[in-house]
């Protein structure tokens, strides 16, 4: 049944998801392009082989956890997570800090792999970027799937939103074959950013033995005030840059 | 060693990144966790403190952050 909480989880898992993945494709596809395809697909399939075998590993263990002690220590690493996207998507949006650009990132990986085509090692050198691109990407997108869907048992759903992403992106990838420079990253990163914020307060809450009012529908009204107050936030940021701004050029 | 390094620095910049927000939600869970485990107070209350903790905490940290 599609309760707020199932689809809040396969929003986050799937806004979440996407925005790493991009970052990854463009490391990916700059190795691939720079130096060839089979370090680029070699890094990148070693590096979710590896993160399948971390997942297996550590996976069953959070079946050991008591429930409460489950969604605390979620709730504080949401909380750490979200509040940490949602203030650089803030700064980002009121022009304190510049947007993260995909094209910019793809041409600094295209540089390096560059200066490393004659290195003898040079295949390594790009499976390794591939490898680490993935993997660290990968690493974000594992933690969004069980943060977001552990804590109240929907781990399932958040997977399907994670794939969902991923396979959105290989094949939107495979079709334009250049960095996704169209996504709109701040804008997915500020709804994460709340969304991730929001649950990190309900389950802290749920863990410290709080049942909501309105119990999942408490999320949405979570989602309203951090909504309301990143908007006014960036509103006061963003007010504050210009009237630097008309200072200095008087 | 040097990619484990990597790996390792990039995981606690997964929590971490401006370390002054960090360690003021750290603060306010362990405060409102001490307030229900120590003092008693309904976990509800405690819990409700987190809402404004929360937007203060950030609040504060964006006013702080300089322009790059």
């Amino acid at each position: 049944m599609l309760t707020p909480s199932v689809v809040s989880t396969i929003t986050a898992a799937f806004l979440g998801s996407f925005v790493e993945v991009v970052e990854a494709f463009t490391i990916v596809l700059a190795v691939g392009i720079t130096r060839s395809w089979r370090p680029a697909l070699q890094g990148a399939a070693l590096a979710l082989a590896l993160l399948v075998v971390l997942v297996l590993i550590f996976g069953p263990l959070f079946a050991l956890i008591p429930l409460h002690v489950l969604q605390f220590v979620v709730g504080v690493l949401l909380l750490l997570f979200g509040m940490r996207w949602l203030r650089k998507a803030i700064l980002r949006s009121a022009g304190f800090i510049p947007l993260h650009d995909e094209a910019q990132a793809f041409a600094k990986e295209t540089d390096l792999l560059k200066q490393q085509a004659m290195d003898k090692r040079a295949d390594y050198l790009a499976m390794l970027t591939a490898f680490k691109a993935v993997l660290l990407e990968g690493v974000e997108v594992v933690f969004i799937v069980i943060a977001v869907g552990t804590a109240h048992g929907l781990t399932f759903y958040a997977g399907v939103g994670a794939l969902a992403a991923v396979v959105l992106v290989i094949v939107i990838g495979a079709l334009v074959h250049k960095p996704l420079t169209q996504v709109p990253e701040n804008a997915l990163k500020f709804v994460v950013g709340l969304m991730l914020t929001a649950f990190g307060i309900f389950w802290t809450g749920e863990g410290l033995g709080t049942e909501w009012p309105g119990a999942d529908f408490m999320l949405l009204g979570l989602l309203v005030v951090l909504g309301g107050f990143s908007a006014l936030a960036v509103k006061m940021k963003r007010d504050t840059l210009m009237s630097v701004s008309a200072e200095v050029a008087k | 060693m040097n990619l484990v390094k990597q790996i390792w620095s990039e995981l606690v910049g997964m929590f971490v990144d401006d370390g002054a927000l960090a360690t003021q939600i750290a603060v306010l869970v362990a405060a409102v966790t001490g307030a229900v485990k120590l003092i008693g107070i309904p976990p509800l209350w405690a819990a409700t403190f987190l809402i404004p903790g929360c937007v203060v905490i950030l609040a504060t940290s964006i006013k702080r952050a300089r322009r790059k």
